[in-house]
């Protein structure tokens, strides 16, 4: 009998929960539809959605038209390298704080923490002209600074609390048999490590990609990544309705992948250890 | 215990962080301070001399001011009231037993991996354009007239824009808080008789109030500075010009650094007042 029920209420809470999970995830299936369409089967009413010609040539028209392989390599660069560097950076401070706290270590990630919450159009000019009297607007190079700095604070409360939990008495023990810093460094702790560095890069990856306000910003033609290039659809180009949904689809595809992988390290990254 | 050679060693490690942290914020925000205080036009004139206060008493009184700050208040209200009622009734039904329930919870969760330029402009394009958008389709065929959604219903237009990505992110938060609730106490509150209504009222709620306060001011943080949505769809007309986008075209369009520096000023501690809360709560987690 009440097995019954719940198996009842279980078929009932899956088509409810499919259905709103269809409907939020409609406008991406759209778009992916969208780009194997032509232009008018694009735009056709009643709109078609399975039953069409599919087609790739919008992926072959987005890419010869705008080039679009070097914003994507942009991205990719701006992206991978204001991780990689900021992850530099951040482990061997996150890494003295998690193992050697002090009192003011607390201090200290609270602090760093208040320059994410810094609202960049506050400080829009100052690093515009910064940019320009350095000779960085529009380059690769300061767009990757930019994006270190402003992930930063994250990286470091990312990667303490995943140091944190690294139990201390091995760390002890490995004193004791008379490792050095070093040792300690690369033998006991990188290994136990890893799991939650790759997390923090994988996440900070996804942040940087679709970070859209410097980039749009910062950027013109040379170093726009792929959200300053689908910013400029935003003109009558943007009312071909194919060749947007391909080229938005080239831009989103890679960090969807990424951010299904990366489900459970959003909660920690986004809310800096408060909800785990 | 950690040696003293240790504690200068773990100094050395900390260093490169917070100096380049403390560069980031500081030498910015005194720039911002000192053009605050001047009248600073770089493409007329340059810089043309310290006028006090003068021009966070034009920011404020400029008529473009109220409205912003009533754009401002509706969008991140809007938005967070979509989000937090939503999410927490998309977790708990994500929580419930189900058939393919990880599939689900990656449709749930997709739209925050979306580049917010995308978003806007699918949105805008493919969803809202009154002759060619998916919604002119459906209005038609149920022999409605088309909506010129972004500029007759701009904030509500907006306001969905930007729901759409962050209601994933408020589910994801507020289901992982309720995966972590004591089953047990539940099943006894059941036991002893407990509507559903009263259990998720009485225990629930309570429960999630923490991860409920801290989706609110992550995200009060992020909407505030909400820039790509408004930026490739109205341009700020329509009265959907956020106190953002007004900094942003004094700096940049209209040129007026002073002007926009003395709302820079004022969009910063706005921030902050939310920002302190957000930290203690954040802190008290710290020591915990």
């Amino acid at each position: 009998m009440a097995r019954e029920i719940t198996q009842k209420r279980k078929i009932v809470n899956t088509l409810v929960a499919w259905t709103i999970g269809f409907l939020i995830f409609f406008p991406i299936l759209w778009t992916v539809l969208t780009s194997f369409k032509t232009e008018a089967q694009a735009i056709s009413d009643p709109p078609v959605f399975l039953f069409f010609d599919w087609t790739l040539e919008n992926y072959a028209i987005v890419q010869e038209r705008s080039d679009y392989a070097r914003f994507l390599w942009n991205s990719v660069i701006i992206a991978v390298g204001s991780t990689v560097l900021g992850t530099i950076i951040s482990v061997p401070a996150a890494w003295s704080m998690a193992f050697v706290p002090s009192k003011k270590t607390k201090d200290i990630l609270l602090w760093m923490l208040s320059t994410k919450m810094l609202p960049a159009v506050g400080v829009l000019y100052p690093i515009y002209l910064i940019f320009i009297e350095l000779g960085l607007l529009d380059t690769k190079v300061g767009l990757v600074a930019v994006m270190t700095l402003i992930n930063l604070p994250i990286i470091v409360w990312m990667l303490y609390t995943y140091f944190r939990e690294i139990p201390g008495e091995i760390l002890e023990a490995a004193r004791m048999d008379g490792a050095t810093l070093r040792d300690e460094i690369i033998h006991v702790l990188t290994p136990m490590a890893i799991p939650g560095i790759a997390s923090t890069v994988l996440l900070n990856i996804i942040l940087a990609w679709n970070e859209a306000f410097w980039t749009l910003n910062l950027t013109a033609a040379k170093a726009a990544p792929l959200t300053a290039f689908i910013a400029s659809y935003s003109s009558p180009e943007g009312l071909f309705y194919a060749k947007l949904s391909a080229a938005s689809t080239m831009a989103i595809a890679p960090i969807l992948i990424l951010g299904w992988f990366s489900q459970k390290q959003l909660v920690r990254g986004l809310t800096f250890g408060a909800v785990k | 215990m950690a040696t003293q050679h240790s504690r200068s060693a773990a100094r050395l490690m900390m260093a490169p962080a917070v100096i380049l942290l403390l560069g980031w914020m500081l030498v910015p925000l005194i720039m911002t301070l000192y053009f605050s205080f001047k009248k600073y036009l770089p493409l007329r004139g340059g810089d043309l001399g310290w006028v006090g206060f003068d021009n966070y008493a034009r920011f404020v009184s400029s008529s473009s001011f109220w409205p912003s700050v009533q754009a401002t208040l509706l969008i991140v209200g809007g938005v967070l009231l979509i989000t937090l009622v939503l999410g927490v009734l998309l977790a708990l039904l994500l929580d419930q037993p189900m058939w393919g329930q990880g599939v689900v919870r990656i449709l749930f969760i997709a739209p925050f991996f979306i580049m917010p330029t995308v978003s806007a402009l699918v949105w805008k394009n493919m969803f809202m354009d009154p002759v060619n958008g998916l919604f002119a389709h459906l209005w038609k065929a149920f022999g409605a007239q088309p909506v010129e959604w972004l500029s007759e219903a701009s904030l509500p237009s907006i306001i969905l824009i930007i729901s759409w990505r962050w209601l994933p992110f408020a589910t994801l938060i507020l289901l992982t808080a309720i995966q972590s609730l004591d089953s047990e106490q539940l099943e006894a509150a059941e036991m002893d008789g407990a509507s559903p209504l009263a259990r998720f009222g009485h225990i629930i709620l309570p429960h999630l109030s923490r991860a409920i306060t801290v989706v609110l001011l992550i995200q009060t943080i992020f909407l505030l500075s909400v820039f790509a949505e408004i930026f490739v769809t109205t341009q700020g007309s329509f009265g959907t010009r956020t106190l953002t986008y007004l900094i942003y075209q004094r700096v940049l369009e209209s040129q007026n650094v002073g002007l926009g520096s003395a709302g820079g000023v004022f969009a910063i501690i706005l921030a902050n007042i939310v920002a302190i809360f957000l930290m203690r709560i954040v802190g008290k987690n710290l020591d915990a």
